[in-house]
C-alpha cells in the first residue's frame, strides 16, 4: 500500500540532503560530494549568489548540513528581514513600554471610535483605548501561543513520532490509528468545543489546545524521516558495533532527521499565531483582560463601517506576524533542501 | 481493488469511533447540558434531576456514549435545543455548506491549478516571484481578516456584494464567501502545482515527448499536468473536511445559515447532541473524502495498484 499522505516536500529531499553532508558518521568521500553541489542562482527567490567557496574541492574544510544551511541563510535577504522583524516582535513582547509609553487598559469614552490624533496615531477603538499601545502589547500575546504552542508539538510531536518509528511493531499501528483520529477532527472546530467552557484568561488553555491537536503532524513527519534515517548503512554500522538503541537513536538517527521537523515546526508556527487570532475572534480564545489582536479584531468588527482603523491596525500587525515566521519557514526549508541547489 | 477498499473501509471504523467518543468527552467536559435547558436562570435541582434521569444523564459516561452511538446507527442524531430534531437541522445545514464548499473547491482547481501551472513553467521570472510572494501574503493573513476586509470594501464601500447571505444562500451570493474560504487552500495548492510542475519539467518523459516533436500544449496536458497533478489531488481531496470544518468562520462573518452557524449555536446553548452529530457528520465526509483520493491515485497513475 503506497503511504498516500506523507508530505511530498519533505521526506526524500531532506533525507537525501541529510545523508550527503550529514553531520554524524559520514565519511570524507560523502563531505566532499556536498560540497560539489551545484547551485542555480537563477532559482533561488532573491538571487543568491553563489559563494565563493564553492567547488574548491576535498582540500577545503568540510561543511556539514547545518553550517551549509547557515552559510545559505545569511545571503539570503527574505531570510534576513524576516528575522529582523522576528527580532522585533520578541523585543516588543517583552519590553513593549519601549516603543509605547501608556497604559492598554487606559481608556476615555470620550474619544471612542476617533481617528489619529497627535500622540496617537493609530486612533482609538471603541471603548476609547488607544489603538497604538494595544497593537504593540498584543505581540505578547501571540508570540507566546505561537513560541510555546510550536515547542509543545515539536517535543512531543517528535518523541512520539521518532520513538514510533524506530521501534515499529504495534506501537506504530496504534501510533497511527491514533493520529489519523485527531485529523479527523476539524481544528476550529475542536478549539470551539474544548475551549468554550474554559474560563481562564491566561494563554495556557489555547497552548495547551494546540498541542494536542497538533502533534500527530508532527509526529508523522519525525517518523517517517526517522524510519528513512535507520535504513541508512552508518546506523546498521552502529548497529553491529553493538550500540544501544538510545545511543543509535540519539547520536546516528536524531541528527540526521531532525530538519524536516524543524521546517514544518518553523512553518507551523506562523498558522498557530493566526489559529489563536482566529479562536480569540470566535470569541473561544485569549479572553478580553488580556490584550491580543484576535480580541481586538473580533471586538473592532461590527464597526468595521464607520472606523475601519479600529481593526486594520491589528489585523495588518497580525498579519505581518504571520508573513515573518511563514516567510523564515520557506528560506530555512530552501536552505535545507538539496533540490533546489 | 476489491479487498484493498474492504481493508481501507475497515480501517475507518475505529477511526470513526475515536473521533467522535473524543468530541463526546470533550462535549461532556464542556458543562452541564441541563444547564442548558433552564436558560438564564439556575435550574431547580428536583427539576434538574428529574430531567438527568430523563436524558439518561445519570448514567456513566461510557454507558452514555454507547447509547447515543445506539440511537445514531438507527437514525436517530437526538434533538436540538429548540425541540427541532437534530436530523432536521443537517437537512437545512449541510446542502448550504456543501454548496460553499463546492464553490470553493472550483476556485482551488481553477485558480489555484491554472497559476500553479503558469508559475513552474516560468520559474524564477518576475511572474513566480510576483505569484510567489502573492501566495505567501494570503496564507499570512487569516481568514477571518480577509473575510472582513473583502466585505468592508465589496460590501460597504463598493456596493459590489450583498454584506449578508440570505437564507436560502443561492450559488451567486456564495461567491464571495466561497472565495474567502478558499483563499489559504488556493495559495497552498498554486505553491504545490507550481513545485511538482517544476519537478516534473526536467524529467525525462517531457524530454522524450518533446523530442517526439509533440506540440507544447499536449505535452503540458497529456504528460505534464497528468503526473504532477497527483500530490495536489491528495491535498484538495483532504482539504475537503477541513473547508467544511472551516467554514465556521467564513459563516460568521457572511451570516451564513450552515453547518458551522448550527454548531456555533449548539456550542452556545450547550447541546451535546446538534455539536456530537455535526461533527460525527463532518468527520465521515472527511474519512470517505480521503479513501476517494486513494482510489483516484489509481485512475491517474496506472503505475499505482492496489493489491
Amino acid at each position: 500500500m503506497p503511504e498516500p499522505r506523507q508530505n511530498p516536500h519533505f521526506d526524500d529531499p531532506a533525507h537525501s540532503a541529510v545523508a550527503a553532508t550529514g553531520a554524524g558518521g559520514a565519511t570524507d568521500l560523502a563531505m566532499s560530494e556536498g560540497e560539489t553541489l551545484e547551485r542555480d542562482p537563477s532559482v533561488v527567490f532573491g538571487g543568491r549568489v553563489p559563494d565563493g567557496r564553492e567547488g574548491t574541492g576535498p582540500s577545503a574544510k568540510p561543511r556539514s548540513l547545518w553550517s551549509d544551511a547557515w552559510c545559505d541563510l545569511r545571503r539570503n535577504p527574505v531570510f534576513i528581514v524576516s528575522a529582523l522583524v522576528i527580532l522585533f516582535l520578541i523585543l516588543i513582547s517583552l519590553w513593549p513600554s519601549l516603543i509605547a509609553s501608556g497604559n492598554p487598559h487606559s481608556c476615555d469614552l470620550a474619544k471612542a471610535q476617533q481617528g489619529s490624533q497627535p500622540g496617537h496615531p493609530f486612533g482609538f477603538n471603541g471603548q476609547g483605548c488607544d489603538v497604538y499601545t494595544r497593537t504593540v502589547y498584543g505581540a505578547r500575546a501571540s508570540v507566546t501561543v505561537g513560541v510555546c504552542a510550536t515547542l509543545g508539538v515539536a517535543l512531543l510531536g517528535s518523541v512520539l513520532g521518532g520513538l514510533a518509528g524506530f521501534f515499529g511493531g504495534a506501537w506504530d499501528a496504534a501510533l497511527s490509528r491514533l493520529t489519523d483520529i485527531f485529523f479527523g477532527i476539524p481544528v476550529v472546530l475542536g478549539g470551539l468545543v474544548l475551549l468554550s467552557v474554559i474560563t481562564s484568561s491566561t494563554v495556557w488553555p489555547v497552548v495547551g489546545f494546540m498541542v494536542l491537536l497538533g502533534w500527530p503532524q508532527i509526529s508523522r513527519i519525525a517518523r517517517g524521516s526517522v524510519i528513512t534515517a535507520k535504513q541508512n548503512d552508518y546506523v546498521q554500522a552502529a548497529r553491529a558495533l553493538g550500540a544501544s538503541s538510545s545511543r543509535m537513536l540519539l547520536r546516528h538517527i536524531a541528527p540526521n532527521a531532525v530538519a524536516p521537523v524543524i521546517v514544518v515546526a518553523t512553518i507551523a508556527l506562523g498558522t498557530y499565531i493566526s489559529l489563536e487570532a482566529t479562536l480569540s475572534f470566535l470569541g473561544v480564545g485569549l479572553k478580553p483582560p488580556t490584550v491580543s489582536w484576535g480580541i481586538d479584531i473580533s471586538s473592532a468588527s461590527p464597526y468595521v463601517r464607520n472606523a475601519p482603523h479600529m481593526l486594520l491596525w491589528p489585523a495588518g500587525a497580525l498579519a505581518i506576524t504571520v508573513l515573518a515566521f511563514i516567510m523564515l519557514g520557506d528560506a530555512v526549508r530552501d536552505a535545507l533542501d538539496p533540490k533546489l541547489r | 481493488m476489491g479487498r484493498y477498499v474492504i481493508r481501507r473501509l475497515l480501517q475507518m471504523i475505529p477511526v470513526f469511533l475515536g473521533a467522535t467518543l473524543l468530541i463526546f468527552l470533550m462535549v461532556n467536559v464542556m458543562g452541564d447540558p441541563i444547564a442548558g435547558l433552564c436558560g438564564e436562570r439556575r435550574c431547580d435541582p428536583a427539576t434538574a434531576a428529574q430531567l438527568r434521569k430523563e436524558f439518561g444523564l445519570d448514567m456513566p459516561v461510557w454507558q452514555q456514549y454507547l447509547t447515543y452511538m445506539g440511537n445514531v446507527f438507527t437514525g436517530d442524531f437526538g434533538t436540538a435545543f429548540n425541540g427541532q430534531q437534530v436530523t432536521e437541522l443537517m437537512g437545512e445545514a449541510f446542502p448550504v455548506t456543501i454548496r460553499l464548499t463546492l464553490v470553493a473547491i472550483v476556485f482551488e482547481i481553477v485558480i489555484g491549478i491554472v497559476l500553479g501551472v503558469v508559475t513552474g513553467l516560468r520559474r524564477g521570472r518576475p511572474v513566480d516571484s510576483g505569484v510567489l510572494l502573492l501566495t505567501l501574503v494570503v496564507i499570512s493573513v487569516p481568514t477571518f481578516v480577509t473575510g472582513l476586509l473583502l466585505q468592508l470594501l465589496l460590501g460597504y464601500k463598493w456596493d459590489v456584494i450583498d454584506p449578508s447571505v440570505s437564507t436560502d444562500a443561492r450559488l451567486d451570493e456564495l461567491i464571495v464567501p466561497g472565495l474567502v474560504l478558499a483563499s489559504v487552500s488556493l495559495a497552498y495548492v498554486t505553491r504545490l502545482t507550481r513545485t511538482s510542475i517544476a519537478e516534473n519539467t526536467r524529467a525525462d518523459y517531457v524530454r522524450t515527448a518533446k523530442a517526439k516533436g509533440l506540440p507544447r500544449s499536449r505535452v503540458i496536458r497529456r504528460h505534464l499536468l497528468r503526473n504532477s497533478l497527483i500530490p495536489v489531488v491528495t491535498f484538495i481531496g483532504t482539504d475537503i473536511g477541513a473547508l467544511m470544518g472551516g467554514a465556521i468562520v467564513t459563516e460568521r462573518i457572511f451570516n451564513i445559515h450552515g453547518v458551522g452557524y448550527q454548531l456555533y449555536q449548539g456550542i452556545l446553548r450547550q447541546n451535546t447532541q446538534t455539536v456530537v452529530g455535526f461533527v460525527s457528520v463532518l468527520v465521515i465526509v472527511f474519512l470517505v473524502a480521503n479513501l476517494l483520493v486513494d482510489l483516484l491515485y489509481a485512475v491517474l497513475d496506472p503505475r499505482i495498484r492496489y493489491a
